[in-house]
């Protein structure tokens, strides 16, 4: 038994590769909580109060990438509609919360401000259950996770692939979009659930629910990467590969393309919709704003950014973009979109593996080449 | 080499049921009266072809004559218009299953142009094609069995490419592919092998082994090669089947179906001097598609 | 009647009239206006209207002038008189609400009786939309009877009608009724409908059987036409939205379904061709007024050259390098939309820009009652027609059509045979750029010029496309006419969004229906 989880544990990844892992994982969880919480204010290690949520934020956004990744970099399939699962585990965070406001919103009413608003008097059946956290955490997970079967078993039926799927789930995204904008929904329309008071008992404007909310955000990235880097080391992952090159043969060699598509879809939506369950009390605002179809494709260009197929890179490239966003944004708020737009031309253009594909690729020369120089030179011709 | 005779005498496995066992023969394969049309033009015009166990039946015709789709209807990949196909011993109608479902009911195949996963290695194809348990979550958690294991070093070293087993399959030459995918077959174990053009982009000698391979799997398996190169077909071919604009012409003996003057007429486009003899009359040895000038200029 | 001959006789009671008009004192005013509402004079008519313009001013010395529409001169009432006063500093006369409604039922009375027909045809339906002054019911009685003209007496008839359904008298109503059932109008409505229902207690608000039937089936009547009304609105204005989805999808067509190229800054192309048509307009305005009419006949071509440069350049720079990698393509031509919107918006400013539609484009036809076709929509469906023939002539019977349908057929083969490819992706591309851009033009007189116009198109352009089958420009227009048409039918019963939600219900489904007509090749290609 402890051989086969070591045996398990190294087909995941090399030793080096844990080392870094646990490095990096160390600093996320530990050395940025103990620097903000441990130091004082004027202290030059002091990592400041509102970068918590920030970071906290872009932990978020990187367990989005790891989950698009999983599809797109092994399956092949672009969805750009991983938004409405984001939204999805937000707006049930956003219940929750909206729920946990009580009384103390503007209205001094039980029902929340924006339904006291619209002149509701009672809670819509959708809404009930919200009071308890683990019912929206369930929820989180659940409601994703079945509207991406119920969507993705009549997408992959009549296989739609390629860019077609990409089409049909940006037009998803942008219909669902419409729908939370209309009041009616029930979701607090424009606005959307926003002005959040405490989750779980403690106020949310302290800053030790911040840094908890931040490092369970490191957690769910952690375990939702490693459960990625399981699935795409077993045999599964191994199929899903093959359905990105051959369809046919795998359909042929006896697999049900269908089921294997549908389990990383799903998978990925649930992971998504951690994701936003995570992110909302921490920005602590949800609006439809999120659903729009430029949100969908911005994550993907994440993941192209870090490098397709690759997991880690996912989440560095979900990381390095939303940090260039968030610095650009606040120091030339006219040149974002300038970068943004270049970004995606040149990924395509000059970096199709991304970073750390390319760093990988680079590493590889390096290691080959040392190998050269030991051996007796032959020939170089027909060497890539 | 076998003779068709032989192959009548040798047993049969399972259970025959009435449409299985027609006419006193079993059947492996059975297309009924099928018809596949492509926006009106008729690929297959009500085509009834039966194969029986254990047989190597190759299919020859021109281009267009319907080879290609009726493996695709066999495999479930196009659904028939009209007529339905069997597979045999329980003469299970396949109209109500999906591709991979008739793949694991035991029908391999191989396509014109190799289809083998060239982001995956050698291993890892063949592994993927083993048979085997082939559900999402069986997938997730399971690892290769050892019986598997030295299944995959067998076959790989049968097909030749022991000393590229953790390579990618990007880097294999077309030849190289195309006996991969053979193995892939071989891992899977199906009871009907479909072949449509194996010896493309092979040289002479791999084609030569190819033949012995096929030839050694007929008995135990039923296999069907569809192929251009008569000169293979001459080598391995027990019974041949003509199919012409999606019905089948002749079928029979090789010299028997090579001196029909109606398959004559059909290759070369006149029909035979009645002086010469059939074995002279093999002008044209292959007939070259799409696919053999894409292979022959790689 | 006043008669003519009378001592004092009209002159002279218009000219008491004016000066009470010129007192200032309310009573006197409206008073004034009543008698001179009842003068048989034809100036009698021109001052009151001038008054209801307000084009009507009292000089120092108490003379009543008019002006003209222009405000350009100034004449004295009764004698005609070119008066030379500063029109800025002449006082107009003030004047309450029961004094315009005096107003209203003096010009009224002054139309019925004119013996001009056509001004007695208009205000003969005004009153018959609006319903009549109290004060005017017995005079227009009379008229009514009087009346030769039929589209007159009709409407006379009508405008008695809002009177006389609440009248005491069962024959006055019964003759109200009637003459609404014979015009069948929607006007009568809330009365038509208060009329069947029931009071409080249960009894009918309507005592009278015959009448009470009469008016059921007059309801019925106008529901019927207000339906019908509403379904050929709807058509019209589906049809008008399906042309723009026409004109952004027939280019997506030839880029998406000829190339293969997912173009995802095509909405862009529209944007551009907008701002061309802005600028053009801008440009006529500022250099030659004189034909400003006729800005959009310069600034089809200009957008259609913008558009085309735009597309040739973007397809060498960036969409050449990525044949082949449909998905990295839809990133990369994001990115481009990305930075055309920027560019736009740093140019131009974030906020939307108005494009004035010339003359001749604005305003619209009656078609039925309350269903106007605005000339605007008129011509963007007449100018997706023609550049759907242009295009598809272009693709099937000209040279450059051959090459295009060549090279997407089979590339390597179309370069065997001496064809540039790279340089018909270009053109195909271009193309397909421009007639996006020429969308953009048409898009620009019927709705709001923003950077980010294009946004909005995209999705729906591509399911266009989707549906109407990959390359197939008759299966195109089809599916934008459909999908376009079918969004606004539904959208009354659902409203904008859930009909927009419902038509990608039905694609999807539609998707599941025919997905190998749409999307997979058959036969060989298929593999």
């Amino acid at each position: 038994m402890q051989s086969r989880a070591k045996k398990l544990l190294l087909e995941m990844h090399t030793p080096r590769q844990w080392l870094a892992l646990a490095a990096v994982a160390g600093i996320v969880l530990v050395a940025v909580p103990v620097l903000n919480l441990a130091t004082t204010p004027t202290s030059a290690l002091r990592v400041s109060d509102h970068l918590i949520p920030l970071f906290g934020k872009f932990l978020c956004f990187a367990l989005v990438a790891v989950a698009v990744d999983l599809l797109w970099g092994f399956a092949g399939i672009l969805s750009l509609g991983y938004t409405v699962f984001f939204a999805c585990g937000g707006y049930t965070m956003g219940m929750y919360l909206m729920r946990a406001i009580g009384r103390d919103g503007v209205y001094r009413n039980e029902l929340p401000d924006f339904m006291v608003f619209l002149d509701w008097h009672e809670l819509p059946w959708y809404w009930r259950g919200f009071d308890s956290l683990g019912f929206a955490i369930a929820m989180a997970l659940l409601v994703p996770g079945i509207i991406a079967l119920v969507f993705g078993y009549f997408a992959f039926r009549s296989r739609i692939r390629g860019v077609y799927f990409s089409i049909i789930t940006q037009a998803f995204t942008y219909a669902s979009m419409l729908l939370f904008f209309r009041n009616e929904t029930g979701f607090g329309g424009n606005n959307g659930l926003t002005d959040f008071k405490r989750i779980a008992g403690l106020p949310l404007h302290e800053q030790s629910t911040k840094v908890s909310l931040y490092i369970a955000s490191g957690f769910a990235l952690l375990l939702g990467y490693l459960l990625c880097r399981y699935v795409v080391c077993s045999k599964l992952g191994r199929v899903l590969v093959a359905l990105r090159d051959q369809e046919l043969r795998v359909m042929f060699a006896g697999y049900s393309p269908l089921k294997f598509k549908l389990f990383a879809w799903t998978l990925s939506a649930i992971l998504c919709g951690l994701a936003g369950a995570l992110y909302v009390p921490q920005v602590g605002i949800i609006n439809p704003n999120e659903l729009a179809p430029s949100k969908g494709i911005e994550m993907a260009v994440w993941v192209a950014v870090g490098g397709r197929g690759t997991l880690a890179g996912a989440a560095v490239g979900a990381v390095a973009v939303n940090g260039a966003k968030s610095w650009l944004t606040a120091a030339h708020p006219e040149y974002w979109l300038y970068v943004l737009g270049s970004l995606f031309i040149a990924v395509t253009l000059f970096l199709p593996r991304g970073l750390v594909g390319h760093l990988a690729v680079v590493s590889r020369r390096i290691t080959t080449w040392r190998k050269q120089c030991k051996l007796p030179r032959i020939s170089i011709h027909n060497r890539p | 080499m076998q003779t068709a005779e032989n192959i009548h005498s040798q047993p049969t496995v399972g259970v025959h049921s009435d449409r299985g066992d027609h006419q006193g023969v079993s059947t492996m394969v059975w297309l009924d009266d099928v018809t596949v049309s492509f926006n009106g033009f008729k690929a297959l015009d009500r085509l009834d072809l039966r194969i029986e166990p254990g047989e190597l039946r190759c299919v020859i015709g021109p281009n267009g004559a319907g080879k290609t789709t009726m493996m695709d209807v066999i495999s479930g990949k196009t659904r028939p218009h009209s007529g339905k196909v069997y597979l045999s011993r329980e003469a299970i109608d396949l109209a109500g299953y999906r591709e991979d479902q008739i793949a694991m009911l035991g029908i391999g195949r191989k396509f014109q142009r190799p289809t083998v996963f060239e982001d995956l290695t050698v291993l890892e194809n063949l592994e993927l094609a083993c048979r085997g348990r082939k559900g999402v979550w069986h997938s997730l958690f399971a690892g290769m069995s050892g019986e598997q294991r030295d299944k995959v070093t067998a076959i790989v070293e049968r097909i030749n490419l022991s000393s590229q087993r953790h390579d990618s399959c990007r880097q294999l030459s077309h030849g190289q592919k195309q006996w991969l995918e053979i193995g892939m077959l071989l891992a899977q174990e199906p009871n009907v092998l479909l072949v449509d053009e194996p010896i493309a982009g092979m040289t002479h000698g791999e084609a030569a082994r190819t033949a012995e391979l096929l030839d050694s799997l007929a008995g135990a398996h039923t296999v069907i090669v569809v192929e251009h190169d008569m000169d293979f077909v001459h080598s391995i071919a027990r019974k041949v089947t003509v199919l012409h604009q999606g019905r089948v012409l002749a079928e029979g003996r090789m010299d028997e179906v090579q001196s029909d003057p109606k398959v004559i007429e059909v290759y070369l486009g006149t029909a035979p001097e009645p002086s010469s003899s059939a074995s002279d009359q093999r002008p044209i040895s292959r007939w070259y598609q799409n696919g053999d000038l894409d292979s022959m200029t790689a | 009647m006043v008669s003519p001959d009378q001592p004092g006789g009209p002159g002279a009671s218009l000219q008491a009239a004016l000066a009470q008009l010129a007192s200032g004192d309310m009573a006197a005013i409206k008073s004034a206006i009543v008698a001179i509402g009842e003068l048989e004079d034809p100036v009698a008519l021109t001052v009151l209207e001038a008054l209801r313009e307000r084009r009507l001013r009292v000089a120092a010395t108490g003379q009543v002038l008019i002006a003209s529409s222009d405000g350009a001169t100034l004449r004295e009432v009764i004698s005609g008189r070119s008066a030379s006063e500063d029109l800025e500093s002449l006082g107009e006369i003030a004047m309450t609400n029961t004094v315009r409604r005096a107003l209203r039922a003096s010009v009224a009375r002054l139309q019925i009786a004119s013996p001009d027909s056509a001004v007695r045809r208009r205000a003969a339906a005004v009153l018959a939309k609006n319903g009549p002054p109290a004060a005017l019911v017995e005079f227009l009685r009379a008229a009514h009877d009087s009346e030769s003209d039929p589209a007159t007496r009709v409407n006379l008839a009508l405008a008695l009608a809002h009177h006389d359904l609440s009248s005491e008298d069962r024959e006055r109503r019964l003759a109200a009724i009637r003459s609404i059932a014979r015009a069948e109008v929607r006007t009568f409505k809330p009365q038509l409908e208060a009329m069947v229902g029931r009071g409080e207690g249960g009894e009918y608000s309507e005592s009278d059987d015959e009448i009470r039937e009469l008016a059921l089936s007059a309801l019925s009547a106008v529901e019927r036409n207000e339906l019908a009304g509403r379904i050929v609105r709807d058509l019209v204005y589906g049809l008008s939205l399906a042309s723009v989805l026409v004109l952004a999808a027939l280019g997506l067509a030839i880029t998406f379904g000829l190339m293969g190229v997912i173009n995802m800054a095509h909405g862009e192309m529209l944007m551009l061709g907008a701002y061309t048509t802005y600028l053009v307009q801008s440009e006529f305005a500022g250099r030659v007024p004189d034909w400003y009419a006729y800005y959009l006949v310069a600034a089809l071509p200009a957008a259609f050259g913008v558009c085309f440069a735009t597309g040739a350049v973007l397809e060498r720079a960036v969409i050449r390098y990525l044949y082949g990698r449909p998905l990295e393509t839809l990133l990369a031509t994001w990115g481009l939309a990305l930075l055309l919107i920027q560019s736009v918006r740093s140019l131009f400013g974030a906020h939307n820009v108005t494009v004035p539609s010339p003359a001749w484009l604005s305003g619209g036809y009656t078609l039925v009652e309350g269903v106007i076709l605005p000339y605007a929509r008129v011509a963007a469906i007449a100018l997706a027609a023609l550049i759907t023939i242009f295009i598809a002539a272009l693709l099937y019977r000209s040279r450059l059509g051959l090459h295009i349908r060549a090279v997407t057929e089979n590339r390597a083969m179309a370069q065997a045979m001496g064809i540039r490819t790279a340089r018909v992706d270009t053109v195909t591309f271009g193309l397909g750029s421009a007639v996006a851009g020429l969308g953009g033009v048409a898009l620009s007189q019927i709705g709001n010029v923003g950077p980010e116009l294009g946004q909005g198109y995209i999705v729906d352009s591509f399911l266009v496309v989707v549906v109407g089958g990959v390359g197939n420009l008759l299966g195109t227009v089809a599916a934008a006419l459909g999908l376009g048409i079918v969004n606004k039918l539904l959208e009354p019963a659902t409203g904008a969004v859930l009909g927009k939600i419902c038509v990608l219900v039905v694609v999807i489904l539609f998707i599941q229906r025919r997905p190998k007509g749409l999307f997979a090749l058959q036969g060989r290609a298929g593999q």
